[in-house]
């Protein structure tokens, strides 16, 4: 049986995956540090502003520490191959924005519907098409949830410093083997190339949660690729392993063979959507300031929520009732947590800044009858705070 | 060899093979007359050859009719999207450099949307096995010409015939990087089964073009007739050139009765592999 229960972090050579200490570190390299600490064993990508650096230094660091750095001749090509090395048991990374993302939505399907785990980080920048190649945008939101054809699920986490790129990297790669999904981290220009303290734990301290392997040797009982447990999720095994795993994009059977009839499908396709759906209580994070008795209540993410969070602390100094909700997941998205600040009846409206024009706010009003003031930029530059406490003000 | 109504036959329940097939998915759903199902079992008949343990095989596949060969060969197999089954072998392959991992795909699939992967994976000499099968159209749609539908060939988007150049794919193979390059058809099965096993053998980037009949759409609109009929056109045109040394001469004319189409190993050369 494959061993894929200890910790790559506890295993030899720790010490130079992760750099315990505090830093003075770029998100972009923030990112490419978490995902050493998490025990990346393969990265494969392509050169795109503003999320090179994420690449540029995994080349130095990754094969230092026992791991594989490809530099590929395109995003399609990144995208197939962390789910090839992934399919290898690899814990896999690419690092892209906007371009990059769209051409390796494809291949993110073929992720989510083979469940072979991986992860991608977007630093977005100002879209669509080439648009604003150094300059922040927000507008991948959505592409990140519906970007490839067809119903799944997906997880996005949104860092909003240097210190969360770690440390949302480190959850991502363990997110991605617990729920057999891709997952994303949904970074920004600004957060990518912002330079912060970012303290990076003892390697005993950093979390890690194994892939859940087959329960019977290669010879025992028949192994079933995709005959889910009840958190919805498959075991998995690898390529070499023994097991002689079919895995296709095509519907697929318990064994993972072509099952070409509506009712599998209808299953299956279900099941990919509620294994995160069933699961968000535990995969969903987003931080708050004060929304209890809150009659505004400030949404954001990401570099926004900087922005946001110095204007809701401004307005509750002038005596304003203010609250804030940072999203630290996008997908699944806070409704549960939306829905109950809704019931209770003191919300009047909520703020929503963001870096596109209303990716965030449509998923809000979906929520809520309640007024949903905007405050959009489409990309390029930061919504600023005295911006923001306007409307709150309003 | 004549056989009377008194031969008795040995019996067997299994074939030597059949634990190399995923017997359970079984019937295929291949046409009457199509290669694709030779390439298998001599794709099968080189693992077992190879001496090495079936857990170090791996095959990844692209999409269309020789993108299903993936699902029936009992080994690791991994049936991915339209062009992407050479990075993806790729990452299996530079993750557990141990692994024997062959792609086994169609023309298009490979040359065509996968084209740019194939140049620059046998460029950076990728530890790969690759098989394309290539039978002039695509297949699995209904028979649209490709890159490697000859000149005046038809298919249902060209259907007055194409006017486009078709690839060479062993002078692409050579002259991209590859360290072994062949091309056989599936009427050479025991030659292409042997280039198979010495692509097993070798590290490397490896590409072995193998001529398949498709005759319910590329045959049909051709003239061709079903499988045999292509056969016999293999049978009488393929002239074997093994290390054939001008690549220019290796375009193929399925059309033109009166041009040969060379067949062999062309490529044997040694060169460090990629990251194995």
């Amino acid at each position: 049986m494959p061993d894929n229960t200890a910790a790559k972090t506890a295993q030899p050579g720790a010490a130079a995956r992760v750099l315990s200490g505090t830093h003075f570190m770029l998100g972009d390299h923030a990112c490419a540090e978490g995902a050493l600490a998490a025990g990346v064993d393969f990265f494969a990508g392509y050169p795109i502003t503003p999320s090179t650096e994420i690449a540029e230094h995994l080349a130095r660091r990754l094969p230092d520490v026992g791991g594989r750095f490809v530099q590929m001749e395109d995003e399609l090509g990144s995208m197939a191959a962390i789910i090839g090395a992934s399919a290898a048991g690899a814990r896999s990374l690419t690092a892209t924005s906007g371009p990059g993302f769209s051409l390796m939505m494809e291949s993110i399907g073929l992720a989510a519907m083979m469940e072979i785990p991986c992860v991608v980080a977007n630093v977005q920048r100002a879209s669509p098409s080439t648009g604003l190649p150094t300059m922040v945008g927000q507008s991948d939101i959505l592409q990140a949830r519906w970007g490839s054809h067809g119903d799944y699920g997906v997880i996005a986490y949104c860092p909003e410093s240097p210190q969360e790129c770690f440390d949302l990297t480190v959850r991502a790669f363990n997110a991605a083997d617990q729920y057999r999904v891709p997952v994303f981290i949904l970074m920004d220009e600004v957060v990518g190339h912002m330079a912060e303290r970012v303290v990076i734990p003892d390697a005993t301290d950093v979390p890690f949660v194994p892939r859940k392997g087959p329960e019977s040797a290669p010879d025992g009982d028949p192994f079933y690729c995709y005959a889910a447990d009840e958190d919805l999720v498959p075991r998995i095994a690898h390529a070499g392993d023994g097991y002689k795993v079919h895995m296709t994009g095509l519907t697929h059977d318990e064994r993972g063979y072509p099952a070409l009839d509506a009712e599998t499908h209808d299953q299956l396709i279900n099941r990919l959507v509620d294994k995160i759906r069933m699961n968000a209580a535990d995969i969903e994070m987003h931080d708050e300031i004060d929304l209890d008795d809150a009659e505004t209540v400030v949404i954001s993410l990401g570099c926004t929520a900087r922005s946001a969070r110095h204007a809701v602390n401004e307005a509750r100094a002038d005596g304003i009732s203010c609250g804030f909700l940072r999203l630290i997941t996008v997908w699944p998205f806070p409704e549960k947590r939306i829905r109950e600040l809704v019931a209770k009846g003191n919300v009047k409206r909520f703020v929503v800044p963001e870096i596109n024009l209303g990716q965030l706010r449509r998923e809000v009003e979906r929520l809520t009858q309640l007024p949903v003031l905007r405050l959009n930029h489409a990309g390029g530059a930061m919504p600023e705070p005295e911006k923001i406490l306007e409307l709150i003000r309003i | 060899m004549s056989v009377t109504e008194q031969t008795v036959h040995p019996t067997a329940d299994v074939h030597p093979i059949d634990h190399l097939l995923r017997a359970d998915r079984l019937p295929h759903i291949l046409c009457p007359g199509c290669g694709i199902g030779i390439v298998i079992h001599s794709y099968a008949q080189a693992i077992a050859e190879s001496g090495m343990p079936e857990n170090d095989h791996v095959c990844v596949s692209g999409i269309g009719c020789s993108g299903r060969a993936a699902g029936y060969v009992n080994v690791d197999s991994y049936h991915t999207t339209h062009g992407r089954a050479l990075p993806f072998a790729l990452g299996i392959a530079v993750h557990k450099p141990d692994l024997n991992v062959t792609v086994i795909s169609g023309d298009g699939d490979l040359t065509a949307i996968g084209g740019n992967h194939l140049i620059h994976a046998a460029r950076r000499n990728a530890n790969l096995n690759v098989i394309c099968i290539n039978n002039f159209n695509y297949g699995m749609t209904g028979g649209q010409v490709g890159p490697t539908t000859p000149i005046g060939a038809r298919g249902s988007t060209a259907p007055r015939g194409t006017t486009e150049r078709p690839f060479n794919l062993p002078y692409l193979a050579k002259a991209t990087g590859a360290v072994f390059v062949a091309r056989w058809t599936i009427l050479h099965v025991r030659e292409f089964q042997q280039a198979i096993l010495r692509s097993m053998q070798k590290k490397g980037f490896c590409f072995i073009e193998v001529l398949a009949p498709c005759p319910t759409s590329f045959g049909r609109a051709n003239k061709i007739g079903d499988g045999l009929h292509e056969m016999e056109i293999y049978r009488e045109r393929c002239r074997i050139e093994h290390g054939a040394s001008n690549f220019e001469d290796l375009d193929i004319d399925l059309i033109d009765d009166k041009k040969s189409i060379t067949v062999g190993n062309f490529v044997d050369i040694e060169r460090e592999a990629f990251l194995s």
